[in-house]
């Protein structure tokens, strides 16, 4: 059986400065891993090179086999052409810290978007997976609202629609709570809950400790641009074996 | 001496200054839209990552903008030719105003350009579409917004600058107003009456640019 995600040897610089210095990691069908890390270690980057947001230098990141944003042919490294990569990216699908939903569009057309350009659909069809998909996360009555008028936790839970609306066989959950309010942060971690229990496959980098706990099936630590440590989030934030994770877990809270 | 306003000359040839008025416009709107498409794809040029595409783009503007209209209006209509390049009155001074707004448009566009958050190319990328779905959908009506104020203000600018044509004896409303002045000696009164057309006109199009901005506001 071919692993959902296959990472190998991943490098990834800025210039000169290496920021990914060969992650490998192997995901399977529906599991759900958590990225943990201080800021810097990587765990951004790499997710942001899943889906090609980021270019990167070295190794290979493979979807269902799928080699993503580069081919090897006579022993040349070249990127694929972008209209390939834009079929990629849709293999995933992406939150992100600062929601970046549409600001021009209401709730219901930013989710139709990606349906009516990318997957073809009627204005009809793509509507009506909209407003299923808002109602799964609490804002169908809010379809008509602009990102504007809606709080950031409303915003977040929208975005997180548009994403998984598009049907992708992995999400990427890049510190979606990390610009809300703490007392919005729950009705989104909520919504990431409820679609791991639906068997969705997700990465999560995220800062909350307890969640990453609660909701992982693994547990990877990136550190200085390496997995540090993974294993089941029990071992992990109970029993760390490195000194890194320990003194990491002990800065961040969780206890 | 005394002057005694008197406009029954002026009001006699009022026909022709709203034919002028007429053809002011239709330059207008001819090299405004010209020069926005234009100015849209310099403006991409202009913020472009490939040195290949910013630094022509970039020499546009600078040449264009650093040079007098009047002196591109009587260049395109006198030296073109000598250039082998031979056009009419209304065509050349159309086409040196389309090349002159480009510029000015392409500045105002990248203004708007830069002020869309890198985020939401990305949240573009993140759905599968591609650069130019990105472009059409969301890149370039938030810009639109961003710039619409400033974009009133220049095809007001614009506008005002078909007066320069009059130069080139394209019969638009300033090369009336001349023609009345000098067929009347009404001085004054033919200014006047020339001045209070383009007031009026400029009025509507600030108006109407309005209108547009009030509609197309983001709802928050």
């Amino acid at each position: 059986m071919t692993s959902l995600l296959e990472i190998r040897d991943l490098h990834k610089r800025y210039g000169t400065v290496e920021v990914l210095k060969g992650v490998d990691c192997s995901m399977r069908q529906g599991e759900v891993i958590s990225i943990i890390g201080s800021s810097g270690s990587g765990k951004t980057t790499m997710l942001r090179c899943i889906n090609m947001l980021e270019e990167f230098q070295g190794g290979t990141i493979a979807i269902d086999g799928q080699e993503i944003g580069y081919e090897t042919a006579d022993g040349v490294r070249r990127r694929k052409p972008e209209r390939e990569i834009a079929r990629q990216r849709a293999l995933t699908g992406m939150a992100f810290q600062q929601f970046n939903l549409f600001p021009h569009m209401t709730a219901a057309a930013n989710v139709m978007l990606g349906l009516v350009k990318v997957k073809k659909m009627s204005r009809d069809e793509a509507r009506a997976l909209a407003e299923k998909w808002l109602d799964r996360v609490g804002l169908l009555s809010r379809k008509d609202h602009y990102p504007g008028q809606l709080s950031g936790g409303q915003q977040q839970r929208v975005a997180i629609a548009r994403a998984i609306a598009m049907n992708p066989k992995l999400m990427l959950f890049d510190e979606v709570t990390s610009a809300l309010d703490p007392e919005l942060v729950n009705e989104v971690l909520q919504v990431i809950k409820a679609l791991a229990e639906d068997g969705m496959s997700m990465l999560i980098v995220t800062h909350e400790m307890r969640f990453a706990y609660e909701v992982s099936s693994r547990v990877i630590f990136m550190n200085q641009g390496r997995i540090g440590e993974e294993g089941n989030p029990r071992e992990m934030f109970l029993k760390p074996k490195t000194e890194r994770l320990a003194e990491f877990l002990k800065t961040s809270a969780f206890n | 001496m005394t002057y005694s306003l008197n406009f029954a000359a002026v009001w006699r040839s009022f026909d022709l200054l709203l034919q002028g008025l007429a053809l002011s416009l239709g330059l207008a709107v001819v090299a405004i839209l010209a020069g926005c498409v234009i100015g849209l794809i310099t403006a991409f040029g202009l913020v472009s990552k490939s040195v290949l595409l910013r630094k022509p783009a970039g020499l546009y503007v600078t040449i264009i903008r650093n040079t007098p209209i009047l002196v591109l209006v009587l260049f395109s209509y006198f030296a073109l030719p000598e250039l082998g390049v031979r056009l009419g009155k209304i065509e050349s001074f159309v086409l040196t105003l389309a090349i002159y707004s480009g510029a000015y448009l392409a500045e105002v566009f990248r203004g708007g350009l830069i002020a869309v958050p890198p985020g939401q190319r990305e949240a573009g990328l993140a759905i599968g579409l591609t650069e130019m779905q990105i472009r059409t959908s969301i890149i370039i009506p938030l810009m639109l917004r961003n710039v619409l104020p400033s974009l009133g203000s220049t095809m007001i600018s614009l506008f005002k600058d078909t007066s320069l044509a009059a130069a080139i004896a394209v019969p638009e409303l300033t090369f009336e107003a001349r023609k009345i002045n000098v067929e009347t000696f009404r001085v004054i009164e033919t200014w006047i009456v020339a001045s209070c057309l383009y007031v009026a006109t400029c009025s509507l199009l600030a108006a109407l640019m309005r209108a547009v901005e009030r509609r197309l506001a983001v709802p928050r």
